[in-house]
């Protein structure tokens, strides 16, 4: 199989003098160029981003000054927000499409997909994905269930609104919830077509890393950031199939009277017929993806992270091998840990003993990637790019929000918070900011490489990170607070309780921190969108950086390098190595080129 | 008034951000027109890393300053000690954790920032130090996983020992209403098929079931203290959580299945009420709603504490006022109060 993928390659890179005659369809929208693909996933991402993150704004508003009317409430949400104060049913819709934007469309799709597209060819030398046309169809599949997803926001009764988790029967009744009848419909429409992008694309990365790698490129030559697309791709696979059949029961429950998630239900003076089905089942099913989905969230930020921090470190990444160990082991706990979203679902308490157990596990091999990227930064030259700013402001994160883990994923200590804020603070920091750093570091790093040489702004970006590090821990470092007063998630105003009026105050502080955060977002758009247009060009290999994406010329052309494939002789981590004297093994330059073949008497770092 | 000083906001914002652009353009001495960080670009990030890791620190403490006597009061049932314990040591672990390796990870952003010239050390592998930090997580988290699962098991194992009293909690959109197994202590079978609100039978009783007769259905929830209660959850419509939190305590209502959760206050009401940190959060609440009440705010009546269950899993769009207030108090004042409830053979009856 290899084989002849490797000879079909080869053939191509002779006859490559002449170019596909381009239209503007084919280059431009059914491009099956991963390069551009990467670009349409990543401009997508974004603009979801942009809407995902105005939601969140918005409802942060009402919950600093409950129940206050805001002209802009009455301009964006129109009849929802009579005379500009939130409708308690809209502002639950804006929770549930914020949670299902940021989570699928912006860090899934916008996150591994753009990545995934653009790294994975061009890092371990290939022409182009294993299939550019399932490559083009998974991206045209993810753009229809984002139209669909933004088209549900315009339905009468209002978009979906039972939480991203869409818990039945809540979900699965029109009559318990207004945003349970149409909106729900497309919502999961929108989420079916998703994993099948998904899914695609999921396949086409694992075949393409396992068979196209050039010459030389062996598994443990690979840079950190394709293990963490390939591994993630896997547990993408595994998970998402479970997802659809639960979108699929769900659908069946809804519309054609089955009784998988319902039973015995009294609502709004009557007995509906459901019997024997059970909510819990669909927990489960829900978070056997729902967990995974975690890590393929987080992961190829992690990916990202090794890569730009070693180079701009001018450092090997310390300990390449237990690095991918990590990647492995989280990957496989990830799928074994699902019942910690369930402790007092109802579930059998043993059950919720056992995910106890194989939750604080994952604390291993993430502790161990903490700590060796720390071990990275130590002694090295650090090159403080944007992107490795980034990149430091994501372990930092990464360990903030991980550490409150240890306390939600002790089932005994969850009871107590459980869906309160501590929830919200933990997983925004160690899933949400941590992996948008992670977009944003890659966006800073490769942007030379998806826009043909042309860079971003420094001091913009400088601009984007402080602000962005400062309120988000401005924003989410009080809400633990919030959360161990006992203030729950998903409450519309906290005022029916006397017991949180003192901590008004403190939702009051996150809001502003928040919309400070929003509008430094606006300084990275606006970067982003003048560079691309006007960015100077830099270099070649702006980051002096080993891998091989950096050898294929800024001019996009099919096939990626205009010659034959470079062959690989070495790992991606050899920054600043010396020989026996203590000198570069380059002569003036602290880096070698994975293409570059071993020198006389050096010796290869066995990793 | 306000978009006037949204504007203003927006103005100063948008200023601000113009100046330090121009003073990290200013600062770039040899003035290349270059978009990759050099020696300048890594001392001053250097330093704002520092900061950085100083504004962390900062806002870890004024965050424990300001906010931590906001939390919960002492837990006010016998298994909440143990939780709070466990709480405590958990969180003096994290944080201890937190401080050193923020310090560590931003003091090498700064001390190792980038200059000329300057040679990094070529470090790929350590095979003790790593060692080090896979053995020292796993055997802090193995003690922390014993005694949590010691813990979770106990608060669990739900059983009949001590002689405690059956509540019932009973969700719906957007109430929770509570009933009592009387003087049999056995609660009477029940079904959302067997509602019928014509004859008050709103929780579905089986009216032929002799247990339900002497049940007591009731809108506030009374608990003597020092006494177990074992509560059955139901949910007639979609899913509840009964969220008990200043006993420790919470379990999801789920329609079609009973759950279960079984604690023994300790605290009564009017003990609580005269600890010293919830008279402070009293008066200090108390002080907000009377300036609420003089801005004319609907709902801004003086508080008196309470004890509260609270839903506590997204349920439609009342979820955020679906509450229940929690009595508990001396056996006596109890027993009390139950015998002046009626049951539910004489609500039904009182309705024919």
């Amino acid at each position: 199989m290899s084989a002849t993928a490797h000879a079909h390659i080869e053939d191509h890179a002779d006859d490559h003098g002449h170019h596909h005659k381009e239209t503007f369809v084919t280059k431009y929208i059914f491009s099956q160029d991963h390069k551009m693909i990467s670009k349409q996933y990543l401009i997508t991402g974004l603009i979801m981003g942009f809407i995902g993150i105005a939601m969140s704004l918005m409802f942060r508003m009402q919950l600093a000054w409950p129940g206050q009317s805001f002209p802009i409430f009455e301009a964006l949400l129109g009849d929802w927000a009579p005379n500009g104060v939130m409708d308690a049913d809209i502002y639950l819709a804006l929770v549930t499409i914020h949670g299902t934007i940021m989570v699928f469309f912006v860090l899934t799709a916008g996150l591994s997909g753009t990545f995934s597209n653009l790294l994975i060819p061009l890092q371990i030398g290939a022409r182009d994905m294993a299939s550019g046309f399932l490559n083009m169809v998974s991206y045209w599949l993810f753009f229809l269930s984002s139209v669909i997803m933004i088209c549900s926001l315009f339905v009468e009764a209002g978009p979906a609104s039972a939480g991203w988790t869409i818990y039945p029967p809540l979900s699965a009744l029109p009559m318990a919830q207004s945003g349970s009848g149409m909106g729900m419909t497309l919502w999961l429409v929108s989420m079916a077509i998703f994993i099948a992008s998904s899914l695609l694309g999921s396949l086409n990365y694992i075949v393409t890393v396992i068979n196209l790698r050039t010459k030389g490129m062996s598994m443990t030559r690979l840079p950190l950031t394709i293990w963490a697309f390939f591994i993630t791709a896997i547990i993408g696979v595994v998970s998402f199939p479970v997802l659809l059949s639960a979108a699929l029961l769900l659908i069946m429950d809804r519309s054609f009277g089955t009784s998988f998630f319902l039973s015995d239900i009294f609502i709004q003076g009557e007995v509906l017929h459901y019997q024997g089905g059970s909510p819990v089942l669909y927990e489960h099913l829900f978070w056997f993806l729902g967990h995974p989905e975690v890590y393929i969230v987080l992961l190829p930020a992690l990916g990202i992270t090794s890569e730009v921090m070693s180079t701009n470190a001018r450092k090997p990444i310390f300990g390449y091998r237990a690095m991918i160990a990590s990647i492995i082991a989280i990957a496989f706990l990830s799928t074994i840990v699902w019942g910690h979203h369930m402790f007092i679902s109802g579930m059998n308490p043993f059950l919720g003993s056992v995910f106890t157990f194989t939750t604080l596990l994952i604390a291993i091999p993430s502790a161990v990637k903490a700590f060796n990227y720390i071990t990275t930064l130590w002694k090295g030259n650090l090159q403080l790019n944007p992107a490795m700013l980034f990149s430091i402001g994501l372990v930092s994160t990464f360990i903030t929000g991980g550490l409150t883990g240890i306390i939600l994923g002790d089932s005994t200590l969850d009871i107590n918070v459980h869906d309160t804020y501590f929830v919200v603070a933990h997983f925004h920091l160690v899933m949400g900011i941590s992996a948008l750093y992670g977009l944003f570091a890659g966006v800073y790093h490769w942007f030379p490489k998806m826009f043909e040489g042309k860079m971003m702004n420094k001091n913009l970006g400088y601009v984007h990170f402080w602000i962005t590090a400062i309120c988000a821990y401005g924003v989410f470092f009080p809400m633990h607070f919030v959360g161990m007063a006992g203030v729950p998630r998903r409450y519309y105003e906290n005022t029916a309780f006397p017991m949180f009026d003192e901590l008004t105050d403190v939702q009051v502080l996150m809001t502003v921190f928040a919309l400070i955060a929003g509008l430094a977002q606006l300084v990275f758009l606006g970067n982003f969108i003048y560079s691309m247009f006007y960015g100077k060009k830099g270099p070649l290999n702006p980051w002096k950086s080993n891998t091989l994406e950096w050898t294929a010329p800024q001019e996009h052309i099919h096939g990626n390098w205009p010659g034959a494939i470079p062959h690989v002789h070495r790992w991606a981590y050899d920054y600043s190595k010396t020989d026996v004297d203590g000198e570069y093994i380059i002569p003036g330059q602290d880096f070698i080129p994975q293409s570059t073949p071993l020198h006389d008497n050096e010796e290869e770092e066995n990793h | 008034m306000t978009t006037l000083l949204i504007l203003a906001v927006l103005v100063l914002v948008a200023i601000a951000i113009w100046q330090m652009t121009k003073i990290f353009e200013l600062s770039q001495i040899k003035a290349v027109d270059s978009q990759i960080a050099n020696d300048t670009d890594n001392k001053y990030n250097g330093y704002l890393l520092f900061a950085f890791l100083v504004f962390i620190y900062g806002i870890t403490i004024f965050s424990f300053w300001k906010y931590s006597k906001m939390l919960l009061p002492e837990a006010a049932s016998a298994h909440g000690a143990e939780y709070d314990n466990l709480m405590l040591v958990s969180m003096a672990i994290i944080f201890f954790v937190q401080t050193i390796t923020q310090a560590l990870l931003h003091y090498f952003g700064y001390k190792y920032r980038g200059e000329e010239g300057k040679k990094a050390l070529f470090y790929a592998d350590n095979d003790r130090l790593e060692f080090i930090w896979t053995i020292i997580p796993v055997v802090v988290l193995a003690g922390l996983i014993l005694w949590g699962l010691y813990t979770w098991t106990n608060i669990m194992d739900i059983n009949d020992e001590d002689d405690p009293i059956v509540v019932e909690l009973y969700a719906q959109q957007f109430n929770w209403t509570a009933r009592y197994a009387g003087a049999d202590n056995v609660l009477g079978g029940a079904n959302v098929r067997m509602i019928d609100i014509d004859k008050a039978n709103i929780l579905g009783l089986d009216e032929s079931d002799s247990y339900a007769m002497d049940d007591i259905i009731v809108k506030e929830l009374h608990l003597p203290v020092g006494r177990k209660v074992n509560f059955k959850m139901r949910s007639q419509d979609v899913l509840h959580s009964a969220y008990m939190p200043h006993f420790r305590a919470q379990m999801n209502c789920v329609p079609g299945m009973t759950t279960q959760f079984s604690f023994t206050p300790t605290i009564t009401t009017a003990d609580m009420r005269n600890d010293a940190d919830v008279m402070a959060k009293v008066e200090r609440t108390n002080k907000i709603r009377a300036k609420k009440a003089a801005a004319g705010v609907e709902n801004s009546d003086p508080w008196e504490f309470d004890y509260i269950l609270l839903c506590n899993k997204i349920c439609g769009k009342s979820h955020y006022n679906m509450q229940m207030k929690i009595i508990v108090e001396e056996e006596e004042e109890y027993n009390k109060w139950l015998a002046e409830q009626q049951t539910f053979s004489q609500s039904m009856v009182s309705v024919q």
